[in-house]
């Protein structure tokens, strides 16, 4: 009975997400670039290539960030002074996008504007790739760095004793041996922080400038999957296959995050069951 | 001499900069939010709505969007609620199989992180079907439907905590299966299902896209549950990318109002388990 | 008696509020095997610990005294503990193999200490599984997880990775209790073996063990030292109370 619920809940995500494709073939859709729904153009390629970029640059700056602070955190504070660190970061994840977009808007997107993109001799509007994939590494830190602290906590103290036992020095230890030991957990904690950066919608939309078209540079406006869909709000209706084409965009964009964390979720039960195997 | 000092050093120094970056930023949030939301913020501004040329520039507050947010947040968290302990109840071992129990974790692992745009946009189908136009009702059940993976997930976890043996102690004391869950293993759960509640909410009152399509906006503070609603999260959307700077002052100010109702929810939930764990068994 | 390799004078310790070892003073001979031994949550291991100093990585610990090794203080301020740690293999209670290959868990110690270039590595591999017995038994696996062994073989790697970094001191703490009666005899033949190389210092609350093991016995109890001497002196002739009681199985275990 709440199974069943639950399952309905799944289909309906997946069934009446696809209401396009009647029209156009898939290959058509997917590689196209022109996106111009009142010429009846459906090219999904540069909203696909919007998101690719804007998730990968963000990703390129977070993983590294949130893996060395979460190192810090875990390995090289104690006790009162960790405690407070994790809660910042409970508190940093539970900040609403709206207020990250917001302040992004004050704060970044003059800055790209006015000081960044001219010193790269480029205009732009502070509305671009940059300003988006900036403030998505942002939101992706606290999740990345919660995960990854607990998984550090995971691997058992005397690990970390046998290797100090043998001469090695802390920081030898924390590099060979714990993180070694964490590194499937670190890997789905990635997954994760990956599916929340595809699938963030608000701050995106407030910052990436909504341009369904290529983008040649960081500088240039672009679109995300989801930030196109929150951006269309109101148009929908009026353009045949308009409402169509942006639930296929839904249906991608859930995919894509699922697979992201089905695939953290499977790396993680592995990495538990490796855990348990060797105190066992 | 110590080996590998300068590779230690250099490291270090890295992790460190990293954690200061983090921290900078959301010390930068909140100020941010302080310096532009709190000169913005007036009685008036809290309990008025918006009059006509509002968006020109004219009088008014941000009274619709809190009105709004309240409604939605703490309907979608009573529902929430509701379905979400039935489930987790429901997924410990002595009322479902493990097979069941797995396949229904796995769906909620993978509801879990569904983008929320996603529920406002199979929303936005379900209403358009059955002809409703947007509505307090409309954001209400895409919320829920946000919300209820989350608590669901918090409140598995706490319940499956519970020690087993203090099960067996209840049951050989002559309690039942339902007895012995709400006196025994939700009191011991406690501070676990009260946060999975209050993360919820906090999630819920935060969220603006499963409410864009859905609840709509309007100027007016909704007067049934099929009248439009606006929201401080919507509201923010809208109002931050106004080229007038008076219209710029409400999306502000409904950050403020927002941000704290987040931070009061956190301290609070902090607070409450710690409260709550007092007769937990460790 | 020659000089002792390790003697402890004066070891106080204090985790938070807990006062663990109590003024607690212990001679360790070369090249023998000293036993440390009394019921569970004495102080067994804390003591151990600060042979090697890991007692520095406990939360709210507090250390008092000197535990002087080879005539110098290791708890002096500006003591290398890293060339301290070197000098004490550690044998655990339960094994902790590194997260590697079989291989690389013996070579690790190796490795960071300098020891490069692949033929030198395989040949101290190799001489240090075989000193524990193991070599038979993992040469054609040794790039296999270190988790694929069973325990008793773990314990016995733990051992090797600890002897190729070349201590003169080996700690073992209860180095037996995880293992099955097949596993523990094993280990007990190997220390035997090694004696003559190595310093032992065994912590053990298993009666039979230390009789069978010991060269020199401190039984502790609750953090304070009731009586230490050679090993055939004290379980003949036990001259306190306490002593008396434990042998005889009346306090605990």
């Amino acid at each position: 009975m709440v199974c069943a619920f639950l399952a309905l809940v799944v289909l309906i995500l997946v069934f009446k997400s696809s209401y396009l494709l009647g029209q156009r073939s898939l290959a058509d859709l997917l590689l196209t670039t022109d996106w111009n729904p009142p010429r009846g153009r459906f090219g999904l390629l540069p909203i696909i290539a919007g998101s690719v970029y804007v998730t990968g640059l963000a990703m390129v700056v977070a993983v590294p960030v949130s893996v060395l602070a979460s190192t810090y955190i875990a390995e090289y504070m104690r006790g009162a002074a960790q405690h407070v660190m994790k809660s910042f970061v409970d508190v940093l994840a539970g900040i609403p996008s709206v207020v990250y977009g917001m302040c992004a808007i004050i704060v970044l997107v003059p800055l790209v504007r006015d000081v960044v993109a001219p010193a790269f001799g480029v205009n732009s509007t502070g509305f671009c790739v940059l300003s988006a994939a900036a403030v998505l590494a942002v939101m992706v830190f606290p999740i990345i760095i919660s995960v990854c602290v607990d998984i550090f906590r995971a691997v058992p103290q005397e690990t970390r004793e046998a290797s100090l036992a043998v001469g090695a020095t802390k920081w030898e230890t924390t590099k060979l041996v714990v993180f070694r030991a964490a590194l499937p957990g670190v890997f789905s904690a990635v997954l994760l922080g990956l599916g929340r950066a595809f699938g963030e919608t608000i701050a995106v939309a407030m910052l990436v400038g909504n341009l369904p078209r290529m983008p040649a540079s960081l500088f240039d406006s672009a679109a995300t999957l989801p930030s196109l869909i929150a951006s269309t709000y109101g148009e929908m209706m009026s353009i045949p296959l308009y409402d169509s084409a942006m639930m296929l965009l839904a249906l991608i964009l859930i995919l894509i995050v699922l697979a992201f964390n089905y695939l953290a979720g499977l790396i993680k039960k592995r990495f538990e069951r490796l855990q348990l195997g060797e105190s066992a | 001499m110590r080996r590998g000092r300068i590779q230690e050093a250099a490291f270090t120094f890295l992790m460190v900069s990293s954690l200061a970056l983090v921290t900078a930023t959301l010390v930068g949030i909140v100020a941010v939010v302080l310096i532009k939301g709190g000169p913005a913020l007036s009685v008036d501004m809290i309990t008025e709505t918006p009059t006509a040329g509002y968006y020109l520039g004219g009088g008014g507050g941000i009274l619709n969007a809190i009105v709004g947010s309240l409604w939605l947040a703490l309907s979608a968290t009573a529902l929430a609620f509701v379905v979400s302990i039935a489930v987790a109840t429901y997924l410990q071992r002595e009322f479902s199989t493990p097979r069941l129990a797995n396949a229904v974790r796995t769906v909620l692992e993978l509801l879990w992180g569904v983008p929320s745009i996603v529920y406002g946009v199979i929303c936005f189908v379900i209403m358009v079907f059955v002809g409703l136009g947007t509505s307090l009702l409309a954001g209400i059940v895409a919320l829920t439907l946000l919300e209820v993976p989350i608590m669901t997930r918090v409140m598995d976890e706490s319940l499956s905590s519970v020690p087993p043996e203090l099960k067996v102690s209840a049951h050989v004391l002559g309690s039942n299966r339902a007895e012995t869950s709400v006196r025994v293993v939700w009191r011991q759960a406690a501070p676990g299902l009260v946060s999975a509640v209050l993360l919820a909410f906090g999630r819920g009152i935060g969220d603006a896209a499963s409410i864009l399509f859905t609840a709509g906006f309007t100027d007016f503070i909704p007067r049934s549950v099929l009248d439009s609603a606006a929201a401080l999260p919507t509201m923010i959307f809208f109002l931050s990318t106004s080229p007038l700077p008076e219209v710029r002052e409400r999306a502000y100010a409904a950050a403020f109002v927002l941000l704290a109702l987040v931070l009061v929810i956190s301290v609070a939930s902090r607070l409450l388990t710690h409260k709550l764990s007092t007769y937990v068994v460790k | 008696m020659s000089t002792p390799q390790i003697m402890a004078r004066g070891l106080d310790v204090r985790i938070g509020k807990h006062h663990i070892l109590k003024d607690v003073a212990v001679d360790v001979p070369p090249k023998k095997i000293t036993v440390i031994m009394g019921p569970s949550g004495c102080g067994k291991t804390t003591l151990l610990k600060c042979f090697n100093r890991l007692i520095d990585l406990t939360e709210n610990v507090k250390v008092k005294g000197k535990v002087i090794v080879d005539g110098q203080d290791i708890f002096a301020p500006g003591v290398d503990v890293i060339a301290v740690r070197k000098k004490m293999g550690l044998l655990s209670q339960r094994p902790y193999p590194l997260p590697m290959s079989i291989y690389n868990n013996v070579a690790y110690g190796l490795r960071i200490h300098g020891t490069r270039g692949h033929d030198t590595l395989d040949a101290k591999v190799k001489h240090y599984l075989e000193a524990v017995g193991l070599w038979e038994e993992v040469k054609h696996r040794l790039r296999e997880p270190a988790t694929a062994l069973s325990i008793g073989q773990q314990q016995r790697l733990c051992l090797a990775r600890g002897l190729a970094v070349e201590p003169e001191v080996i700690l073992c703490d209860e180095p037996t209790s995880a293992l099955d009666p097949v596993a523990a005899k094993k280990v007990e033949e190997l220390l035997v073996k090694l004696k003559a190389d190595y310093t032992i210092v065994l912590v053990t609350h298993v009666l039979r063990q230390a009789k069978k093991l010991a060269d020199q016995v401190n039984f502790i109890y609750l953090g304070e030292i009731v009586e230490q001497g050679p090993a055939d002196e004290l379980f003949a002739n036990p001259k306190e109370t306490l002593t008396k009681e434990y042998f005889s199985g009346e306090i605990g275990y």
